[in-house]
């Protein structure tokens, strides 16, 4: 069942307003089971196995398990992933382990501005230049050497 | 009918979808609407963070055409694409992306994406075209600069939109229900943007038990893009043209890097090279099989010769290609342990940035690439327009890069508006511009953004919605939900019904119809005239039984949408396929009555407009007309 939650570490996020893992699964699969206040996946064979809701959850209550008809079992991927950089441990079906660790982003989060301090540009909107042009270009911009 | 609230949103400039193009789209109209007063906004079936194709992040941006670092011009990007697609292509439109794209891609790294650099601070290429970066979070941060533009006020997620709202011929709104509250939307907007992506699942997938999701084209597009312009009565282009990737087996972990950046072979069972023993076969496909680099379907092709001569499997030599770069540095020790390192790395980066179903494959059969190859494969058909596919809209390009031959049938008043007034698209749902990617699709979004913010200036005003149309589009958008309350409960199990179906096996059957006569997987990918018009038969029953469809709630009633735009996604693919008759994409599917490239009759687009009033489909054969080729 590709991402499953582990019933003794999934809090149902009691401390947030929604849960995490149903606020970011892109194909709506997650949902939080009010009776038992645990977290789901209700359609495992449409699970892209993105670990998004891996990445997300407060508490590493999502793991995945490599889908059952073709993946032989015992071998885990996990991430941490933190505010500049991941950390990937990947644990072999023989055992072996391998650690990877990669930047994610070079900016603070949050702070993505628009125009990326680059000058706005001529501000015409009938002229084909987009926000940002020339300058985010940078280079001699309608060179289409016909 | 369903007690649901009906919610009306009043728009200037409404952006549908949140992906790559949307995106660009949200943060380039944000500032021209700024400037002038009109408000933008924006609708996403997902969270913004993590929608799309590029939701688990991607290792590579695909489309930087380096104008700044003068080795590549905008023609040379545009021969690329053009030779690519076997001469069906709007240079237009791919030049117009060209000449923006560095823009897009430098705003990125501003924005916080990590693109790898070499010593003397210049991007690292893949290839040609292709720049490295570390991609866990590509999505996360161009959603934030989009967010950061409109503001999150006007941003509305897990709204699923379905119908588009066209009023006097023009295109003023949409309908759409949210996933997560009994709530029924409309928007109404004086200029519209519908950018959600291509389209997976049409075409039954190699796995179906658990791995049903595992396709290399996310499970959540479904064709939304496609149905919603086509239902507005906008024509369509190169519907026919479908992207076959081949991948690693099963998991469908990227290629590229190994093929481009660690130049590996790839070799069939007998170790033979498809590449170099079948290279007369690219004669068959000239002028388009004899430039360099070889069209993407023509080497899909030549590894399908050998799969249907029982050659395969096909393996991907990454133990010789890793160690062959190691090699280099034989004579240093030290640098042979850190090159050996670095390559392992980027091998695992690589799958983990972008489908970690593949390292998980790896870590469990206990590959590891520098001791030993893994098997390659073809995947299922999918609808793509912005990677090596070319489906979508037919939209008109920017005024000022049209020659006099072509600006009569290619321009129309504004870039990026389809056939129908105030309707604009870009990314996955614009056709005949391929190969832009994540970046060339961002930049895209940006070209409509700000062309859909000219268009609300000039015409002001869009004409008010009908009430009856509204409440008309109610009953039957929340239809599914009626019908299985009302008959659910007449059988022990309310899965088998005689009186309704339900989306997945409905999905099922829809895949199975495509895959036996349509040209998937399990036909080679090869079909024919009486195979195609079987099709349509087949399909005909399937769209009356798509009235029975029912859902038991709100994520079922978004499945039962899904898979009627998958179904019409699938009508215009076996429509156009029907009406091309030649064989021009021998490796993305191949006519077996008509195997031949037919160079007299059919360089040219082949395009269908379905008609709201009468519901019939029309082809139109448009010429292709070129602005760089000499
Ligand atoms: C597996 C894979 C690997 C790729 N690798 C690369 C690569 O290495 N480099 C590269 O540059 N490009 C790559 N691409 C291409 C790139 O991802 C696409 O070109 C790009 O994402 C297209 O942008 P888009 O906006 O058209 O669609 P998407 O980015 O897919 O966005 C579609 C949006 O529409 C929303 N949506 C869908 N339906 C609805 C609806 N009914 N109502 C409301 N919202 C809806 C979705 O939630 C999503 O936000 C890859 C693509 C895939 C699938
Ligand atoms: S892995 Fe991705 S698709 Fe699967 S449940 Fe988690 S978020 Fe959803
Ligand atoms: S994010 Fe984690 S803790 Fe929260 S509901 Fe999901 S599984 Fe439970």
């Amino acid at each position: 069942m590709p991402s499953y939650v582990i019933l003794d570490k999934c809090d149902g996020c009691k401390a947030l307003d929604k849960t995490a893992c149903q606020y970011i699964c892109p194909n709506d699969l997650m949902v939080l089971n009010k009776d038992l206040m645990k977290a789901y996946n209700r359609e495992p064979e449409l699970c892209w196995e993105c670990y998004n809701c891996v990445k997300i959850c407060p508490v590493q209550a999502i793991e995945v398990r490599g889908y059952a008809d073709f993946v032989p079992m015992g071998a885990t991927v996990s991430p941490m992933r933190g505010s500049d950089s991941i950390m990937w441990t990947v644990k072999f079906r023989n055992g072996t382990l391998k650690r990877f660790k990669f930047p994610i982003r070079t900016t603070e989060e949050g702070t993505a501005v628009p125009d990326g301090g680059f000058a706005e540009g001529d501000g015409d909107i009938n002229s084909p230049m987009l926000f940002t042009e020339p300058e985010s270009v940078r280079a001699d911009f309608f060179k289409l050497n016909q | 009918m369903a007690n649901f609230e009906t919610v009306k949103v009043e728009t200037d400039v409404l952006i549908i979808g949140g992906g790559m193009s949307a995106c660009g789209a949200a943060v380039e109209a944000a500032y021209w609407a700024k400037k002038n007063g009109l408000k933008v906004t924006m609708i996403d079936k997902a969270a913004m963070d993590r929608s799309g194709a590029v939701a688990m992040g991607l290792s590579a941006i695909n489309q930087y055409v380096d104008l700044k670092g003068g080795k590549n011009t905008i023609k040379d990007y545009v021969d690329y694409v053009r030779n690519d697609l076997m001469g069906i292509t709007r240079e237009d439109l791919v030049a117009n992306i060209a000449r923006h794209v560095d823009s897009t891609v430098h705003l990125f790294e501003k924005w916080g994406l990590p693109i790898w650099k070499d010593e003397d601070g210049n991007y690292v290429h893949e290839g040609r075209w292709q720049v490295m970066i570390n991609g866990e979070s590509y999505k996360v941060i161009v959603a934030e600069a989009a967010k950061n533009a409109i503001g999150l006020d006007n941003i509305y997620e897990r709204v699923f939109i379905v119908e588009p709202i066209v009023v006097d011929g023009r295109c003023v709104g949409a309908a759409g229900f949210s996933t997560r509250e009994n709530k029924f939307y409309v928007f109404h907007a004086k200029a519209v943007y519908a950018g959600m992506g291509g389209a997976v699942h049409v075409f039954k997938p190699r796995s179906t038990g658990e791995g049903l999701g595992r396709a290399w084209y996310p499970p959540w597009n479904t064709g939304s893009s496609l149905y919603f312009s086509a239902r507005a009565g906008a024509e369509q282009t190169c519907q026919e043209v479908r992207f076959i990737p081949v991948r690693f087996k099963d998991g469908y972990g990227p290629v590229g890097a190994w093929f481009l950046l660690f130049k590996s072979r790839a070799t069939n069972a007998m170790g033979g090279e498809y590449m170099v023993e079948r290279r007369d076969e690219l004669e068959n496909w000239a002028p388009y099989g004899k430039v360099k680099p070889i069209p993407a379907n023509l080497r899909n092709w030549l590894g399908m010769l050998d799969i249907m001569e029982g050659k395969g499997p096909i393996f991907m030599r990454t133990e010789e290609a890793m160690q062959k770069i190691a090699d280099a540095y034989k004579d240093d020790e030290k640098g042979y342990k850190k090159k050996k390192k670095e390559l392992e790395n980027e091998a695992w980066e690589d799958f983990l940035d972008m489908t970690i179903s593949q390292a998980l494959l790896w870590a469990a059969s206990n590959v590891q690439p520098e001791e030993r190859s893994s098997e390659i494969a073809a995947a299922e058909p999918y609808f793509i327009g912005s990677h090596s596919g070319a489906s979508g809209a037919w939209v008109s390009g920017p005024e000022d890069i049209q020659n006099a031959d072509t600006k009569d049938e290619y321009f129309w008043g504004y870039a990026q508006m389809s056939t129908v007034e105030g309707l604009f698209h870009a990314g996955d749902a614009s056709g005949a511009s391929s190969h832009k990617f994540s970046s060339g699709s961002h930049a895209e979004g940006r070209i409509a953004g700000k062309s859909a913010v000219k268009y609300a200036m000039d015409k002001g005003d869009a004409p008010a919605i009908p009430d009856a149309l509204i409440e008309e589009m109610k009953t039957a958008l929340l239809a599914p939900l009626d019908l299985f309350e009302q008959k659910a409960n007449t059988t022990s199990d309310n899965d088998i019904n005689p009186e309704y179906m339900r989306p997945k096996m409905f999905m099922f059957r829809l895949q199975k119809i495509m895959d036996e006569y349509a040209g998937g997987v399990s036909a080679q990918f090869t079909t024919n005239k009486a195979s195609l018009e079987r099709a349509l038969e087949l399909l005909e029953m399937l769209k009356e039984d798509s009235k029975l469809l029912a859902a038991e709630d709100l994520h079922e009633l978004m499945r039962v949408w899904e898979n009627i735009q998958r179904m019409w996604q699938a009508e215009v693919h076996v429509r156009t396929m029907l009406f091309r008759e030649e064989t021009r994409w021998p490796g993305y599917y191949f006519r077996a009555d008509t195997p031949t490239m037919d160079e007299t009759n059919w360089l040219a687009f082949a395009n269908a407009k379905w008609d709201p009033a009468t519901g019939e489909w029309e082809m139109i054969k448009r010429p292709v007309k070129y602005i760089f080729k000499d």
